[in-house]
C-alpha cells in the first residue's frame, strides 16, 4: 500500500486525471450555460457522440484535427438548434426531449460509423504540446503543462465561462432568464434568444467533449464512445451548484479517484476490484450529500417560459 | 418405354423445382455490441457470413442480426421477435442473455435457440449453448509475451471478471508463470465492456508503470491499443477475432474464435430434427479457436516455436490449462 503514496504513483494518478477530466470539463460547463438560462439537456451525451463521429470522420477524410474539432462544433450547434427548437420554441418537457436527443445521437453516430467507415480505425490525434519552461518544473510540470490542447482548452475554460456568467452583461442576462425569466421579460431581455443562445452554447462545448474523445484522448470512433459520460457531466452540474468552479472541482473528484482505483489495481493492492470499479461514484455521492448547494439552483430550471403565465 | 421415360424427366424436374424454390434456411442473431467490434460480436458475425458463403449465398441462408443490444430487455425482445417471424435459428450471442433465452425458448419449440458463452442448454430441447475454452489461448499467448517482454512487466486490462474475459486472463497468466514466474502481471477491471475511455486510462496506467506488453479482451480494448500505439513500443495480444488491422506493429497475435465448426453442425442438427441439447466449446484441439500469428510482426523464430509448441501440447492434452 505504501507504493500507492510514492511520488511517481502520485504523479501518474494525477497525469492520467488531466485526461480523464478533459471531455467532463468541456461537456459540464456547456450543461452549466445552458442549466442557469434556464434548459435541461439531457441530450449532451448524444451531442458528445455524433459530434466526436463527426470530428473523427473530418480528421480520417481531410488529416486535419482543426477542421474535425469545427465539425464537431458545428454538429454540435446544429444539435444545440434542435434542442432549443423543441424546448424552448415548442415548449416540449425537457427531459423527453433530451433523452429523445441522446437516442438520436447515440443511433446516428452508430448509422454513420457503419456506413462512412465500416470498421474501427485510428487517427493521429492532437499530440502533447509542452509549454516550454513549465513543462520542466519538477512534479507539477509533466503533470499540468504536457497535454495536448483540448486538454488545455478544457481547463482554461473554467475562468472563461466563470468570467463570462459573473462578470459580463450576457452571463447577467443568462442567470436572470433562468431565475425569473418574467422579470427578465418585463426588462426587454428576449427570454427565448437567450435560452437558444445558452442552449446552444452548451451544446457547441458538447460537440468539443466529443471531439476530445474522438480526436485527443482515444484517437478513435466506436459505438456509444462516450458509454453515459455524457449523463456524468449532467450530474456533475448538479454537483458543482451551478458554478464552473464547483464543476472543476467535481469533474477533478470523480477523475482523480477513477484514475487512483486503476493505479491501486495495477499495483496490485488488495482490493476486489469491484470495490475499486465503484469507488469514483461512491465518493462523488457522499461529496454531493455534504456539499450541494441547493440555493444556487436556477429558479425556472426546466420550467419553460409563456409570456403572461406566472 | 416413351411414358416410363417421361415420367423419370417429370419426378426429376420436380424434384429439382424443389431444390431451387426450397426455402433458405434462416438464421438470426443478437448481439450486444457492432458487428465491426474487432472482438466478440465480430467473430459470430463473421463465422456466420462465411458459412452462408460456403453454403451459396442469401439464397440458401438468410442472415438477420440486432447489434449493440446491450440492454438486456431490448434483446430478449429482439430474440421474441426472430422467433416470431419464423426463423430456425435465434442465436443470442451474450452471456447476459440466458435468462431471456430459457424464458423465450418455452415458447418456441419448432425453434432452434443458441446462446453463449455458457454450457446451460437449461434441460430444453431447442437449446444450444456455445462457450471458448478462452483460456487455451490464453495460455499461448502469455508464453509469446512472456519471451518478448523486456521490462518484465505485463499489464492486462479486463472489462469485466466474468466468462471468457476472466478465463482469458487466467489462461494468459498461467502461460506467463510457465515461462519465468519472476515477470509481474498486473490486471486491472474497468467494470464495463463498452467504456473503451477508461480501457484506454487503465492501459495508460500500465504503461506508466512500466509495462512493455499489454493484453485484454472485449470490443473496449481499442482504447487500450490505442493507448499502445501512442506509446510507440508497447506490443498487444488480442483475444475473439484478429486485432493485427488495428496495430499491424505492435499487434504480435490474437486469439481467434472461430464458431463455423459450431454453425456447421447446428444448421445440420435442426435441419435433422434435433433442435438443441448440445454444449459447444472451442478449443485448439478442434479448432474452434485458432492462434493468429500477425505476419507484419517480425516474431523472433525461437519465441514462435515456443507457442507452436504450446499450441500442439495443448491440442494433445499434455499441457493443462485450467480456466
Amino acid at each position: 500500500m505504501k507504493n500507492v503514496f510514492s511520488l511517481a504513483v502520485i504523479s501518474g494518478i494525477l497525469n492520467t486525471m488531466m485526461g480523464l477530466a478533459t471531455p467532463f470539463l468541456y461537456a459540464a460547463l456547456g450543461e452549466t450555460i445552458a442549466q442557469t438560462s434556464g434548459v435541461v439537456n439531457l441530450g449532451v451525451d448524444g451531442v458528445m457522440l455524433l459530434s466526436g463521429f463527426a470530428a473523427f470522420y473530418v480528421a480520417l477524410s481531410t488529416g486535419s484535427l482543426w477542421l474535425g474539432l469545427l465539425a464537431a462544433a458545428l454538429v454540435g450547434l446544429l444539435l444545440g438548434l434542435l434542442m432549443s427548437f423543441v424546448s424552448v420554441t415548442l415548449k416540449a418537457e425537457q427531459g423527453v426531449s433530451g433523452i429523445g436527443l441522446y437516442m438520436f445521437g447515440l443511433g446516428m453516430s452508430s448509422l454513420l460509423l457503419k456506413i462512412l467507415v465500416g470498421t474501427v480505425k485510428t487517427v493521429q490525434g492532437f499530440a502533447p504540446v509542452p509549454i516550454p519552461v513549465l513543462a520542466n518544473i519538477p512534479f507539477i510540470g509533466p503533470i499540468l503543462f504536457r497535454n495536448s490542447i483540448p486538454v488545455y482548452g478544457a481547463f482554461l475554460l473554467v475562468p472563461v465561462v466563470w468570467w463570462m456568467l459573473e462578470k459580463t452583461t450576457l452571463g447577467l442576462k443568462i442567470k436572470s432568464v433562468g431565475q425569473n425569466p418574467a422579470a427578465a421579460d418585463s426588462l426587454g431581455i428576449s427570454v427565448d434568444g437567450i435560452r437558444y443562445l445558452s442552449v446552444c452554447m452548451g451544446a457547441v462545448l458538447a460537440g468539443v467533449a466529443g471531439a476530445s474523445l474522438s480526436i485527443s484522448v482515444l484517437n478513435l470512433f466506436q459505438d456509444n464512445l462516450t458509454a453515459g459520460q455524457g449523463f456524468i457531466a449532467v450530474a456533475l452540474v448538479y454537483f458543482g451548484g451551478w458554478s464552473p468552479i464547483g464543476v472543476l472541482g467535481g469533474a477533478l473528484l470523480f477523475s482523480v479517484v477513477n484514475s487512483f482505483q486503476l493505479w491501486v489495481q495495477v499495483l496490485g493492492v488488495k482490493i476486489p476490484a469491484s470495490v475499486a470499479i465503484m469507488l469514483p461514484y461512491i465518493l462523488t455521492i457522499a461529496a454531493l450529500t455534504v456539499t450541494v448547494n441547493r440555493m444556487r439552483q436556477p429558479a425556472a430550471l426546466n420550467k419553460p417560459f409563456e409570456r403572461g403565465e406566472s | 418405354m416413351k411414358g416410363k421415360g417421361f415420367l423419370i424427366a417429370g419426378i426429376m424436374i420436380v424434384l429439382l423445382a424443389a431444390g431451387v424454390f426450397a426455402d433458405p434456411f434462416r438464421i438470426a442473431v443478437v448481439m450486444p455490441s457492432a458487428t465491426t467490434d474487432m472482438a466478440f460480436s465480430q467473430s459470430m458475425w463473421s463465422a456466420l457470413v462465411a458459412i452462408q458463403k460456403e453454403m451459396g449465398g442469401e439464397s440458401a441462408l438468410v442472415l438477420k442480426y440486432s447489434e449493440n443490444m446491450y440492454n438486456v430487455p431490448d434483446a430478449a425482445a429482439a430474440v421474441r421477435d426472430y422467433a416470431s417471424q419464423g426463423f430456425d435459428v435465434v442465436i443470442a450471442h451474450g452471456s447476459q442473455y440466458g435468462s431471456s433465452v430459457q424464458e423465450i425458448a418455452k415458447d418456441f419449440p419448432q425453434t432452434t435457440f443458441a446462446w453463449g458463452t455458457d454450457v446451460n442448454t437449461f434441460g430444453l430441447p431447442n437449446v444450444y449453448a456455445y462457450t471458448a475454452a478462452a483460456e487455451q489461448g490464453g495460455y499461448v499467448n502469455g508464453v509469446l509475451a512472456a519471451r518478448l517482454t523486456k521490462s518484465k512487466k505485463i499489464g492486462v486490462t479486463g472489462p469485466v471478471e466474468v466468462g471468457d474475459a476472466k478465463t482469458y486472463i487466467d489462461g494468459f497468466v498461467q502461460g506467463v508463470q510457465s515461462v519465468n514466474p519472476g515477470i509481474t502481471v498486473s490486471k486491472t477491471w474497468t467494470g464495463s465492456f463498452s467504456d473503451v475511455a477508461l480501457m484506454a486510462a487503465a492501459a495508460k496506467t500500465h504503461i506508466a508503470s512500466g509495462a512493455d506488453i499489454l493484453t485484454g479482451s472485449s470490443q473496449s480494448v481499442v482504447g487500450s491499443i490505442g493507448a499502445a500505439k501512442d506509446n510507440g513500443g508497447v506490443l498487444w495480444f488480442g483475444t475473439q477475432s484478429d486485432q493485427a488491422s488495428l496495430a499491424p506493429k505492435l499487434v504480435v497475435a490474437s486469439q481467434v474464435y472461430d464458431w463455423t465448426g459450431m454453425l456447421r453442425d447446428i444448421i445440420s442438427k435442426h435441419k435433422s430434427g434435433v433442435l438443441g441439447g448440445v454444449a459447444y466449446t472451442l478449443t485448439l484441439e478442434n479448432s474452434g479457436l485458432k492462434v493468429a500469428y500477425n505476419p507484419a510482426f517480425m516474431l523472433p523464430a525461437g519465441v514462435k516455436a515456443a507457442g507452436d509448441a504450446a499450441i500442439n501440447g495443448i491440442a494433445k492434452g499434455t499441457i493443462k490449462v485450467e480456466p
